[in-house]
């Protein structure tokens, strides 16, 4: 009776197991049945560079809110990757271990503030110091990267933490018995064995500041428009979906579904990119 | 002119800790700003009083507990399904095509913008499934949201839990199942109990997601799992766009940023516990 009974929890937990990936397929499934025989119909190259969208005259091109979210993600990895690198190589190398071990769950604490706190911070209080001393309205591009490079702090500084942690010892000290300094050592050798861990986190934190929706909503300005300067107002494909979901009924909700399927299918990128430098570490 | 090491050491030292002091000052700056602002507000009042004149006046009650039930319903759901893949991945199998294809599927759900997951939501759970913008259709999405995470830490929880358990326990005749219902998941509890407070953090501050699938509408106290409900983060968004009462809005951003802190701050102070036990 026993080993049957134990056979029998070992294939429930495989079922359960399979839940992860179910989902998975699911959401992939559903997103693209929405999405995609708009985008056949339409014509994929009409859909992504055509500036026109106006559901009333059946005109649906994203091309300015593809170019508002590579602005803004662009913007916001120039913000948050040196900050967050530089952060992370601070904390671990010139910093005593108890310090970066107070420090490092403080910053990453603050990975759980929601986003639409941060879309408020930069409507209070970026966007007037944006608009007084670089002129525009305040909600654009510049301030939604720059809300946007704060986010995705955390993400940064917490995975290069560990992966600059990962580096052994005998590597530093190799460098500083040759007669390097410490920050020789650190730049020439620590950095460069931490490299593809310092770039999977650079890459997740790319992949969530394409998916952030609420804070951009908030801070970017929404206007659907190529925009030519960075204080100008835009409208990221997120945004783009949350705006106009609501109000939106056949051929138009089926255009969102189909931003959704562009959007899916860039943050799966971004992901497997990740996943991938993060492997040819391990084998290394 | 080659400049001395040394010197270039200080200055890297220099710009390295400058850049460390700017995000915790960034960081440090949000919190007490909307702390600042947000605490007069927050009274015994309003959080225990219903909203009047959609949020202008009144308090915040009904969204307080939506925020508690939507994270409670989420988490009843995605706790067995992510406990039991982690168990099923440490205890039941060695390195196979099924495990690596599953660590990939978690990897990639957990990569999936919010807003995806309630366009999801929206089309499978609102609309397929009939239940509407309900607790139901949130809690199922919000479920699906933290599963990666709940997997993840779980795993991990149970890795750190020696071998030598399972082995005494095996020896004594224990089958498989009883070993790890007994033996491993009792010592990686407070591990797992770290994953779940993370994602209830997660849940709380979810607002894209919860929008699409939850609802908005200011409903008042559901009263079963198909009553659409509003969270406080959803209520944030709502009262800070559309102007409607500043003082509220901030008096609701300190609530829910010191909701979410102290879920996060429960969810290390565990783990710590957790990992000096393990290093005894």
């Amino acid at each position: 009776m026993r080993p049957s009974g134990d056979k029998i929890a070992q294939y429930i937990f495989l079922a359960i197991a399979c839940s992860a990936i179910a989902s998975l397929l699911l959401i992939a499934l559903f997103i693209f049945k929405e999405g995609l025989p708009f985008i056949l119909r339409y014509g994929p190259v009409n859909f992504l560079t055509s500036s026109q969208w106006d559901p009333s005259q059946e005109q649906f091109g994203i091309y300015p809110m593809i170019v508002a979210s590579i602005w803004i993600t662009i913007g916001a990895m120039l913000i948050g990757a040196p900050l967050g690198v530089a952060g992370a190589v601070f904390l671990t190398e010139f910093v005593p271990r108890p310090v970066m071990r107070i420090v490092k769950p403080t910053i990453e604490l603050l990975a759980g503030i929601p986003s639409v706190v941060y879309g408020f911070i930069g409507v209070i209080v970026l966007a007037p110091l944006i608009r007084a001393h670089l002129g525009g309205t305040g909600l654009s591009v510049l301030s939604a990267a720059v809300i946007l490079g704060i986010m995705v702090l955390p993400t940064v500084i917490s995975i290069s933490v560990d992966a600059i942690s990962a580096v052994p010892n005998s590597f530093r000290e190799g460098a500083l018995a040759l007669g390097a300094t410490r920050w020789q050592a650190v730049r020439m050798v620590v950095l460069k064995a931490a490299r593809s861990g310092i770039l999977a986190s650079i890459i997740l934190a790319m992949g969530r500041a394409v998916g952030e929706t609420m804070a951009v909503i908030m801070v970017a300005g929404n206007t659907i428009r190529v925009p030519h300067s960075v204080l100008e107002p835009v409208r990221t494909m997120t945004a783009h979906i949350a705006m106009e979901m609501s109000a939106a009924v056949g051929l138009h909700r089926q255009a969102l579904f189909a931003t959704g399927v562009v959007l899916f299918i860039v943050v799966m990128i971004l992901n497997a990119m990740a996943m991938t430098v993060m492997r040819q570490k391990a084998r290394r | 002119m080659r400049i001395h090491p040394r010197r270039t050491q200080a200055l890297a030292v220099t710009l390295l800790g400058a850049a460390t002091l700017l995000t915790l000052a960034v960081l440090v700056f949000i919190i007490v700003f909307v702390l600042n602002k947000g605490l007069p507000g927050v009274t015994w009042k309003f959080l225990t009083g219903y909203p009047e004149e959609m949020g202008r006046a009144g308090g915040i009650f009904p969204f307080v507990i939506g925020s508690i039930l939507l994270p409670l319903l989420a988490l009843a759901i995605a706790l067995p399904l992510g406990v039991g893949t982690a168990v099923y991945l440490c205890e039941y199998t060695r390195e196979t095509r099924m495990t690596r294809a599953i660590r990939f599927g978690t990897d990639c759900l957990a990569g999936i913008p919010s807003i995806i997951f309630g366009l999801f939501g929206l089309v499978f759970f609102v609309i397929l499934l009939h239940m509407g913008w309900s607790l139901l259709s949130g809690g199922l999405t919000l479920a699906i949201m933290v599963l990666p995470t709940i997997i993840r830490t779980s795993e991990e929880a149970l890795r750190a839990v020696p071998q030598a358990y399972r082995e005494v326990s095996c020896s004594m005749g224990a089958t498989r199942w009883e070993t790890v219902h007994r033996v491993v998941l009792p010592n990686a509890l407070p591990g797992i109990v770290t994953g779940v407070m993370l994602s209830v953090g997660r849940c709380i501050g979810e607002t894209a997601a919860v929008m699409f699938t939850a609802g908005s509408a200011e409903s008042g106290i559901p009263t079963s799992a198909f009553d659409s409900v509003r969270t406080l983060a959803v209520h944030f968004y709502l009262l800070a766009t559309e102007g409607i009462s500043s003082a509220n809005a901030y008096a609701t951003a300190a609530v829910l940023v010191i909701s979410v802190l102290l879920v996060n701050m429960t969810a290390y102070w565990i783990m710590n516990a957790f990992i000096r036990r393990r290093a005894r």
